[in-house]
C-alpha cells in the first residue's frame, strides 16, 4: 500500500489540490499529513477544511509550528512568519481553530514516526538540517524510520549498522530502498512552499510493503497562488519564493 | 541465522538449499531452487557476525540496493532478499566460465584479449547506462558466457541516484590493489571511467600475463599509481601489437578525461583494431624516466585529478558514438554537404562524441567475387580514400573518427546491425529526394529511422529531386 506523506502545505491551495489530484491517480491509498497547514499562503480556510475532510476518512494529521501558533502565540516566529499569522488567525473560522489545537505532535505506526520537525523535542520545532540535527533525532526515539518535514528541502538521512550517519539528497521520482539494516530520517520537501530552488509541489510517497519512498515533483500554478498572496496583503517576499522556489 | 549452520536439504523462506558453494571473503553462496521456478538461483548469505569488516555488512546491503535495479543480460537478475534477522540475496545464477580462469593461460594472443575486452567494455556501458558504476571491476567479478559479460559482485558500486553506502562508511579508499583507479585511490567514486582504468589493468594482465602495478595491498601503496607508469606492454611482451598497447594504455591514463569517454567507445576501438589511432604512447618500450616521474609525484600532491560527483547518463550522452552514414554516388553533392553541415553541428555541442564515417558498398546476392572492378581497382578502397576526402571538413581529432566501408546486399540491415554492434547512439543519414523507383524499392533512411535501435537524423535538401539510381545505398 502506498501512504502519501504531506508536510508544510501553508495554505497554498493550488499546490494543495494538485498534489492531491496527482497522488490519487497514481494509487495513494492513504494520508499522513505532517503538519503546517496554515501561514504564508492565501486560503488557510480552504487548506483546514481539506485536511479535515480526510481526516474523516481515516487520514492522520499532525501539528505544526504554524498550526500552533494560531492559538499559543506567535513568540520564537520570524517577523514575517508572525505577520503572516495574524493575517491569517481572523480567516479562520472558530471550527477550524479548534480542529487546529486539537492535533497531536507525533503518530506511530510499525516502527515509524511520524514528526513535523524532529524526534528531539517535537514541540520545540527544531529543523534538521544538519547531521548534528540529525543524530539528535536518531537518539530521541526507537523508531526505525523518522517522517518529518518543516525545514521545505527534501534531504534523507541514514544511519548505518557501524553507527555511520550521513546525508543525501534525494533525485526526484527515484524509489529509494529502506534498506532494514539501517535507520532513517526522512526530511520530505514542502507542498506549498519549496526552497529548495524548484518551484514545483513536493510530497513523499511510501510504499509500506516494499519499503521504498520517492520524492515526488509535481508542478502547479504558482502564479495564481503568488498572485493571491500578493492580493491578500500578505508580505510581498511570501508570493516571491513561491514563483522561484527558494 | 549464522551461514556456517546451514546444510544442503534445509529451506529458507521457499528457497532449497541445494549446494555449498566456496565461500567468498564475505559471504557465503549456495545453490538454490524454488518450487515452479526453472531459473538457475544463486543465495547469498553475508557473514555478519561480531567483529567482521563493516564493508561487509555494507556490501550485502549496497547489492540489495543496486541489484534489483539493473536488467538486462550484463548483471545477475535479482530475485528475492531477506529480512533483517534472515539476511540474504537470491539471484540468477550465472554459469559461465570466470575471467579469472583466463589468467593461467596468459599471455593470451591479441585477438583474444580483444574479444574479451569488448565484451566486457559493453557490459560495463549497460551498467553505466543504468545509473551504475561497479567500482571493484576484477577477473573473479566477470563471468563470459555465450557471447556476452555478466558482471557479479556490487557490493563496492555505486548508484549516482542512490545514497552512497560504502563512501559514508569507509574511512579511506575502498577496491582492489592491483585494479583500483588513481581517482579512487583520492576519494572520488563518481567517475565510470574508474571501470574502463580496471578494465584496462585486466587488458594489460591478459596481454602481458603481469598485473601493471603489481599487487599492492595496503591502501597506503595504491597512491604510487598516481605518478609511476607502468612498464608499456610491448615492453614485457613484444609480440603485442602497437593496437592493443594505444588502448591499455589509454585506459590506464592517470587523468580520468585521457581515457576513453565512455565504455562504448573503448569497445569500438576493441572491435576495430585497424582503426586505433596510433599515438606516442603505441611505442613506447620502456617507462618514464627518474626526472617525469618524479615532477609527475610533485604534482600529484597538488592537483585533484577529477572532479566531484556527475550525473552519469549527462556524462554518456555528452560522449556519443555518432555515425553518418554518406552517399558516394556522383550527382549528391548537395546532400553530402548538408550532411556535413549536421555532423558539424551534431559535434559541436558534443565535444567527446566519436564519429564513424559509414559507407556502404552494395554488393548483388548473386557476385561473389565483386572485389575489383572493371580496371582492376578496389572498389573498397576507393570508397575509403572518398570518405576521408569527405571528412576532411570536420573539426574532429584524428582519435575520434573513423572509417568503414560496409558491404552488404541489404543496406539498410547492415546500418541499423551496425548500430547495434558498436552502441552507436546516433545515425546521421541523408535522403534522397522522391522517386518512382525508390517508392517502390523502399527507402533505406525510411527503414533505419524505422528499426535502428537509437536516435536518427534524416538529412534532406531542399527541392532536391534527383533522377532514379538503383541500389543506391542511401536513397
Amino acid at each position: 500500500m502506498w501512504i502519501g506523506l504531506f508536510s508544510d502545505i501553508h495554505a497554498n491551495r493550488e499546490a494543495l489540490e494538485t498534489c492531491l489530484d496527482h497522488a490519487r491517480r497514481g494509487g495513494i491509498e492513504r494520508f499522513i499529513f505532517l503538519g503546517d497547514y496554515v501561514g504564508y499562503g492565501a486560503d488557510p480556510g480552504f487548506a483546514v477544511d481539506t485536511i479535515m475532510r480526510e481526516v474523516e476518512c481515516g487520514a492522520i494529521a499532525l501539528l505544526g509550528n504554524h498550526d500552533a501558533a494560531i492559538s499559543s502565540g506567535t513568540g520564537g516566529m520570524s517577523s514575517i512568519a508572525a505577520e503572516a499569522i495574524e493575517w491569517t488567525r481572523p480567516n479562520l473560522d472558530a471550527t477550524q481553530r479548534d480542529f487546529l489545537a486539537r492535533l497531536p505532535l507525533t503518530f506511530e505506526d510499525h516502527g515509524r514516526l511520524f514528526v513535523h520537525a524532529s524526534a528531539h523535542a517535537p514541540e520545540r520545532w527544531e529543523y534538521i538540517t544538519s547531521v548534528e540535527k540529525a543524530a539528535r533525532s536518531f537518539m530521541a526515539t526507537r523508531a526505525r524510520i523518522t517522517f518529518c518535514g518543516h525545514v521545505h528541502v527534501p534531504q534523507l538521512f541514514h544511519l548505518s549498522p557501524t553507527g555511520k550517519l550521513a546525508g543525501f539528497e534525494p533525485v526526484q521520482a527515484i524509489e529509494v530502498p529502506l534498506l532494514v539494516q539501517r535507520r532513517w530520517i526522512a526530511v520530505i520537501g514542502s507542498v506549498g512552499q519549496p526552497r529548495d530552488h524548484n518551484p514545483a509541489a513536493c510530497y513523499g510517497a511510501l510504499d509500506v510493503e516494499r519499503n521504498v519512498l520517492i520524492y515526488v515533483r509535481v508542478p502547479y500554478d504558482t502564479e495564481t497562488a503568488a498572485r493571491k498572496i500578493h492580493a491578500a496583503g500578505l508580505p510581498n517576499i511570501l508570493s516571491l519564493r513561491i514563483i522561484e522556489g527558494t | 541465522m549464522d551461514p556456517r549452520n546451514l546444510e544442503a536439504g534445509q529451506t529458507i523462506d521457499g528457497f532449497h538449499l541445494v549446494e555449498r558453494l566456496p565461500s567468498g571473503g564475505m559471504a557465503s553462496f549456495w545453490r538454490v531452487t524454488r518450487d515452479q521456478d526453472s531459473l538457475p538461483m544463486l543465495m547469498k548469505i553475508p557473514f555478519l557476525r561480531p567483529g567482521e569488516s563493516p564493508l561487509t555488512i555494507i556490501g550485502y546491503e549496497v547489492e540489495q540496493m543496486i541489484l534489483p535495479r539493473l536488467s538486462g543480460p550484463h548483471a545477475p537478475r535479482f530475485v528475492a532478499g531477506g529480512d533483517f534477522e534472515r539476511p540474504y540475496i537470491v539471484m540468477e545464477f550465472v554459469t559461465g566460465i570466470s575471467v579469472k580462469s583466463f589468467l593461467e593461460k596468459t599471455p593470451l594472443p591479441p585477438n583474444e584479449v580483444a574479444s574479451i575486452g569488448a565484451k566486457l567494455a559493453f557490459a560495463l556501458h549497460d551498467i553505466h547506462r543504468q545509473h551504475v558504476i561497479h567500482l571493484d571491476l576484477k577477473p573473479s567479478n566477470v563471468i563470459l558466457r555465450a557471447d556476452e559479460a555478466v558482471l557479479i559482485d556490487f557490493g563496492l558500486s555505486r548508484h549516482d541516484q542512490l545514497p552512497d553506502l560504502v563512501q559514508e562508511e569507509a574511512e579511506g579508499p575502498v577496491g582492489t590493489g592491483a585494479y583500483v583507479a588513481p581517482e579512487q585511490v583520492l576519494g572520488d567514486r563518481g567517475d565510470p571511467r574508474s571501470d574502463l582504468f580496471a578494465l584496462g589493468v585486466i587488458l594489460y594482465f591478459l596481454a602481458t600475463g603481469e598485473r601493471p602495478f603489481g599487487e599492492p595491498e595496503r591502501a597506503e601503496n595504491w597512491r604510487r599509481r598516481l605518478w609511476r607508469d607502468p612498464v608499456p606492454p610491448r615492453g614485457r611482451v613484444a609480440t603485442v601489437p602497437a593496437w592493443l598497447q594505444e588502448i591499455i594504455l589509454r585506459c590506464l591514463e592517470v587523468k580520468p578525461d585521457a581515457r576513453y569517454a565512455t565504455a562504448a567507445q573503448l569497445a569500438f576501438d576493441l572491435q576495430h583494431p585497424d582503426q586505433v589511432t596510433l599515438s606516442a604512447r603505441a611505442h613506447r618500450l620502456r617507462r618514464d624516466g627518474v626526472f617525469t616521474t618524479a615532477w609527475r609525484r610533485l604534482q600529484a600532491r597538488r592537483k585533484p585529478i577529477s572532479a566531484g560527483r556527475r550525473e552519469l547518463t549527462s556524462h554518456l550522452a555528452n560522449a556519443p558514438i555518432v555515425v553518418v552514414a554518406i552517399d558516394l554516388e556522383p550527382g549528391h553533392e548537395s546532400l553530402s554537404q548538408a550532411l556535413g553541415h549536421a555532423v558539424r553541428r551534431a559535434l559541436a555541442t558534443e565535444p567527446n562524441a566519436r564519429l564513424a564515417c559509414v559507407n556502404v558498398l552494395k554488393i548483388s546476392r548473386l557476385a561473389l567475387d565483386n572485389l575489383e572492378d572493371a580496371q582492376g581497382r578496389n572498389p573498397h578502397l576507393g570508397r575509403l580514400i572518398e570518405l576521408k576526402h569527405w571528412a576532411r571538413a570536420i573539426p574532429v581529432a584524428p582519435e575520434r573518427i573513423t572509417y568503414h566501408v560496409l558491404e552488404a546486399t541489404d543496406p539498410a540491415g547492415q546500418l541499423i546491425d551496425y548500430a547495434r554492434n558498436n552502441r552507436v547512439d546516433h545515425i546521421i543519414i541523408g535522403a534522397r529526394g522522391s522517386s518512382a523507383l525508390r517508392r517502390y524499392l523502399g527507402s533505406v533512411s525510411a527503414r533505419v529511422v524505422a528499426e535502428a535501435p537509437c536516435t536518427v537524423t534524416v538529412v534532406r535538401v531542399a527541392g532536391d529531386s534527383p533522377g532514379v539510381s538503383i541500389g543506391a545505398p542511401h536513397s
